[in-house]
């Protein structure tokens, strides 16, 4: 039984069909990845799912526990369960990360910031009192988002290229917190182009502009990182899939 | 021993423990009268009363340095006059200070706030100054803060100007520095507004000095239908100055919004920067907050509090 349904998602962005007829499904408690090269549609379907701006008129239906999200706001969806953690996150002047932790925290699910922060990484003592801003490099930005994230322990997180800016002793930590967010029981949708972070998923989804072309295990999907767009033979030229 | 009048206003300002303290210099003036005043070796404060006001000269002595900040209480619980406060600051080379002016009008319904400062920082001294304000929440008050600083060689100079409890009124800062060489300058502004509010600041500071640097920060929010005109100048006439102009604004509701950074250089060996975003709540930083479970209105407040903070 899925946790979130996708059913028949398409989507039209300054008159560009930007996804085409999506239908996929979610797991309670699995770990699931979207791949696909740039331009397939992979962040557009996590920024349509969260209800983002520009992103809440498409066709077909997003189903969560039973519910449509159609018309629901992007703080509704939170409350529902389903949070997004951006591939380059949001830095905000003066705001401290203690703050942006507490705005995040639920004490019945999630952990508290000191915990959140620490089990991403980052000490405590070291960054509470620092402000969430541009004092902060990329990779500790994306710590705290992760951090955030641990203290709201939603039902389902899209994690949009979660190693992104991230040093490779620092990935391990965020896979360890994928981990967490697994036994936790929260489905993690991680949205990637890179092969170690797919080896972190149980099944995958290759998308590619804006349909979807396959569905499998990880293992199975390891082979688009082999070299080519495939199983498309248009080697990732938007316009020669669209005149199929 | 303190009286009502000013044990009220210290504690409208949390101060009240801070002023227990023996090593800790005061003066609290409510309307035109100097209720309470504690000084310390070294630094002399000479306060005067004048018809509507209090005329003020502190002097501090050259090489001292004074360990905890000085408060400085400008405050009335009538609802109705003018307090005109005028100030005299010379610090003397190699001293140094930290003053926190409390300026706190919790009643006002038409008060008016009038601050004209001379203040000269020597060389090698440094003058932080913090002005905070509590207000009515019926926005009763006029500001109008003047001050001219002059910074001597190798001075530094760090002004706060924080407007965040309470409705605003009517604000109009002016600021000028002149900057000799090697000194520092950084006058920062951080205002709240809503309601009718009509604020006004001109800051600006003249890098006449080799070396001197200078920053020129405002902070605004605006809601409802208050208005807000920003207006920084630098100026840099001397090699190697160095100095930045920053303004940012949110703007909600009708409110509305101007910045004017001027920046003028007039040394080829000088460099000024300067920017200045107006607008709504930046889209991704809502969104973000939002997508952890806020409302729309409590993640405009939360940036709103992290911008003037």
């Amino acid at each position: 039984m899925s946790v979130l349904s996708l059913k028949n998602i398409s989507l039209t962005l300054s008159d560009k069909k930007i996804l085409h007829n999506i239908n996929l499904e979610f797991l309670p408690g699995k770990i699931h990845a979207l791949v696909g090269p740039n331009g397939a549609g992979k962040s557009s379907l996590a920024f349509t799912i969260m209800g983002l701006e520009g992103y809440r008129k498409f066709e077909g239906d997003i189903i969560f526990k039973g519910e449509s999200l159609k018309d629901k706001s992007i703080d509704q969806r939170a409350n529902l369960g389903i949070t997004l953690a951006w591939q380059e996150p949001a830095r905000y002047e003066g705001l401290t990360i203690s703050s942006f932790l507490e705005a995040a925290y639920s004490p019945e699910k999630g952990f508290k910031p000191e915990e959140a922060l620490l089990k991403s990484g980052l000490q405590p003592d070291l960054y509470l009192k620092r402000a969430v801003d541009k004092t902060l490099s990329g990779g500790e930005r994306k710590k705290i988002e992760l951090a955030s994230i641990l203290a709201m322990m939603p039902q389902v997180v899209l994690l949009d290229e979660p190693d992104s800016g991230i040093d490779v002793e620092s990935l391990d930590r965020i896979f360890d917190a994928i981990k967490i967010l697994k036994k936790r029981g929260s489905t993690v949708i991680l949205i990637t182009h890179s092969l170690k972070v797919l080896e972190h998923a149980e099944d995958a989804f290759l998308l590619c502009c804006g349909h979807l072309m396959e569905k499998g295990s990880s293992h199975s999907m390891c082979r688009y990182f082999k070299g080519k767009c495939m199983p498309c033979d248009h080697q990732n030229v938007p316009e020669a899939a669209d005149a199929k | 021993m303190p009286n009502n009048d000013a044990l009220r206003l210290y504690k409208t300002a949390h101060i009240d423990k801070a002023l227990d303290d023996p090593n800790t210099a005061h003066l609290t003036i409510s309307h035109n009268k100097v209720i309470s005043s504690q000084s310390l070796p070294g630094l002399n404060v000479i306060p005067k009363e004048i018809k509507d006001g209090v005329d003020i000269k502190i002097v501090l002595e050259e090489g001292v340095v004074i360990k905890n900040p000085v408060h400085m209480c400008f405050g009335m619980l009538k609802q109705e006059g003018i307090q005109r406060i005028i100030l005299d600051i010379d610090i003397k080379p190699k001293a140094s200070i930290f003053i926190i002016a409390h300026c706190i009008f919790p009643n006002a319904v038409k008060v008016q706030h009038l601050m004209n400062g001379k203040i000269k920082v020597g060389e090698h001294a440094s003058y932080t100054y913090l002005e905070k304000h509590i207000h009515a929440d019926s926005g009763g008050v006029e500001v109008v803060p003047k001050a001219r600083v002059m910074l001597s060689d190798y001075a530094r100079f760090k002004t706060d100007f924080e407007l965040l409890q309470g409705r605003v009124g009517k604000i109009e800062i002016d600021y000028e520095t002149i900057c000799l060489a090697h000194s520092v300058m950084e006058m920062t502004s951080k205002i709240n507004g809503s309601g009718d509010d009509i604020i006004k600041i001109k800051e600006s500071g003249l890098l006449e000095g080799e070396g001197a640097r200078g920053v020129l920060t405002s902070r605004v929010a605006l809601r409802q239908n208050a208005r807000a005109e920003i207006f920084n100048k630098l100026v840099a006439t001397a090699p190697f100055t160095r100095g930045h102009v920053d303004c940012k604004e949110i703007v909600q509701d009708k409110a509305i919004a101007s910045a004017i950074p001027i920046v003028e250089v007039r040394d080829p060996k000088a460099h000024i920067t300067h920017e200045a975003a107006i607008g709504s709540v930046d889209s991704k930083q809502l969104q973000t907050l939002m997508s952890r479970g806020l409302s729309e209105e409590d993640a405009v407040e939360l940036i709103i509090q992290g911008l003037l903070s």
